[in-house]
């Protein structure tokens, strides 16, 4: 008996010594379950993630250099390719910085049009992220009712701008056209069938107890480590922190709607989704009052007086000569803009989105920084999913809403 | 105007613990400005940190090959999101020996900054946990925002440059 009480110590001395054998695990470039082109190289403990490095730059398209090489006009096109699910929000984002540096002023309906299309594109960015979420718990169905509504949202875009996508929507000083009736009928069309479906999606997901087990507790920040690590956004958000650049440096007359900021408290996967839900609401509320005021406005007025930035009208382009020189005078860059700096930020679909512009008063930019929200959050993912399974690291990728054109400019 | 109180304030303070030329403030611009001396930056940001601006938005480099001994700059854009107060903080530094102390001690977030910052400019965060290239690849040698690179890559040689009237 002594004996072989003796020799199960010693074997539990040895299982106790032996070196923990880790296996690396290549979590991407290209992986089904990422949505995009990220390299994580994992160090596992079985199904526990010990160690992890992000690996980014894999899209890397070398925006800040090309934009000191690109008038100030044919910037707005490289914008679209940062946040490719808000790409609107992008645009009007640098128009404003532009605006602000050459001091613009821009009619009241001009700014609402803005806000309709920035909410919009905020909607559309949100419902990518939550159902995509659901998609990453198993849950196909909300993800395939709540896309064809975003299929809705730009098919609006496309019938202002003629693009879906990238969409280079708007120009310095307003849009390039009127909208056309169409757009505002599908406006309306979507705000009719959009609470119902959402609705619909919440109650697939809100309260679904098997969704709850997955999501809460999953991939959680604290606030101080998110205001450390300069988190903005749905993500800081649901910390708890209020931030919001709508209503901390109003742009674009945000100051004059009435809208709530929705906040978390733990700061994980299912804080997120939640805060992205509420918002949406919001932007709902928001474009309903922007739609209101809009009522008031002159009718035909689209784009603000800004001479030597806004193209002239197509038709007088193709007839008249003064038209046609201005056009190619814009276009390549011939501008008047002047010597000075500014930082200008847009709430983006996933945080502050800021432009660092410095203009010596050339045609291109002396130097156009992006803040870009995601690439500097992603940097606390590996932090992040330390000590957590590798499928919650799926889930915390998703939530946190990482776009790949964001993250690698 | 409000800004310039509490701009005022901070700059008092800043100014009794380091010492401040009186240019260094810049209040014409669209946030206050302020430059600093290399060796005043921790110095400073952990005083401004400690006096409400914790939260770091942004950093970033800039190239200007006409300014001699101080050809690279490193941008910091600073918010006190209580009061919401910006600030922007620019340090200068001279091509030959581009180093600046690393802010990850006080902002985590600025790891991947700082990294974009030495791949695009070559600036050296000196203390920096983990200082390599972010974006590019690392067989990369040269850095490439700097402004006597061509837009097109440098590395190439298929491509004649007479062929692109250059």
């Amino acid at each position: 008996m002594a004996t072989k009480k003796q020799t199960i110590e010693k074997q539990v001395v040895e299982v106790g010594t032996e070196e923990k054998v880790f296996s690396t695990l290549n979590l991407g470039p290209t992986h089904p379950a990422t949505h995009g082109i990220f390299q994580n190289v994992l160090k596992m403990d079985g199904e526990i993630i010990r160690d992890a490095e992000s690996t980014v730059g894999y899209i890397h398209r070398a925006f800040e250099k090309l934009a000191e090489h690109r008038s100030y006009p044919q910037i707005t096109v490289l914008t679209d390719r940062l946040n490719y699910c808000s790409s609107p929000i992008n645009n009007m984002g640098w128009e404003l910085t532009v605006e602000k540096l050459i001091k613009a002023e821009i009619p009241k309906r001009v700014q609402y049009m803005r806000v309709i299309i920035m909410e919009l594109s905020r909607i559309a960015d949100h419902i990518v992220c939550n159902s995509v979420i659901g998609v990453d718990t198993g849950a196909m169905t909300g993800f395939l009712y709540v896309f064809q509504l975003r299929e809705h949202i730009y098919e609006i875009f496309e019938e202002i701008c003629g693009a879906r996508l990238t969409t280079n929507i708007g120009r310095i000083g307003g849009f390039e056209r009127n909208w056309s009736p169409k757009v505002w009928a599908k406006l309306d069309a979507f705000l009719k069938e959009f609470p119902a479906a959402l609705k619909e999606f919440e109650n697939l997901l809100m309260r679904n107890r098997i969704f709850m087990d997955r999501v809460v507790n999953c991939g959680p920040i604290s606030a101080e480590m998110a205001l450390s690590y300069s988190f903005t956004g749905p993500n800081l958000r649901a910390t708890g922190v209020d931030y919001d650049v709508r209503v901390a440096s109003p742009y674009s007359s945000y100051e004059e709607f009435d809208f709530k900021i929705p906040v978390g408290t733990n700061g994980d996967t299912y804080d997120r989704f939640m805060v992205r839900e509420q918002e949406m609401w919001e932007s709902l509320s928001i474009i309903h009052q922007a739609l209101d005021k809009i009522k008031k406005e002159p009718a035909d007025v689209f784009h603000g007086n800004v001479p030597g930035f806004y193209l002239p009208a197509k038709q007088d382009v193709y007839s008249k000569m003064e038209a046609l020189i201005y056009h190619f005078k814009i276009v390549m860059g011939e501008l008047d803009v002047p010597v000075g700096e500014v930082y200008n930020a847009v709430e983006g679909g996933n945080g502050e989105l800021g432009f660092y512009l410095v203009s010596d008063g050339n045609r291109n930019p002396y130097r156009l920084h992006f803040r870009r929200p995601c690439f500097i959050y992603y940097q606390a993912y590996a932090e992040m999913i330390k000590g957590s399974m590798l499928s919650d690291a799926i889930l915390t990728m998703s939530s946190l809403n990482v776009i790949a054109g964001e993250l690698d400019a | 105007m409000s800004e310039t109180t509490w701009i005022a304030g901070i700059e008092e303070q800043l100014k009794g613990k380091l010492n401040l030329d009186a240019t260094a403030l810049d209040l014409n611009a669209d946030i206050p400005t302020l430059t600093l001396k290399r060796d005043n930056v921790i110095a400073a940001i952990a005083l401004l940190k400690d006096s409400g601006f914790n939260f770091l938005t942004d950093l970033t480099g800039i190239h200007y090959p006409q300014l001699k001994g101080s050809e690279l700059g490193v941008i910091y854009h600073l918010h006190d999101m209580v009061k919401n107060h910006r600030l922007r903080l620019k340090v200068f530094v001279s091509i030959s020996d581009p180093t600046v102390p690393t802010l990850t001690e006080l902002f985590p977030g600025a790891n991947w900054m700082e990294r974009e910052t030495f791949d695009f400019f070559g600036i050296h965060f000196k203390g920096h946990p983990n200082l390599k290239r972010i974006l590019n690849m690392d067989e990369m040698n040269y850095h490439p925002m700097r402004k006597e690179y061509q837009l097109e890559d440098g590395q190439r040689e298929d491509k004649d440059n007479s062929m692109f009237g250059r």
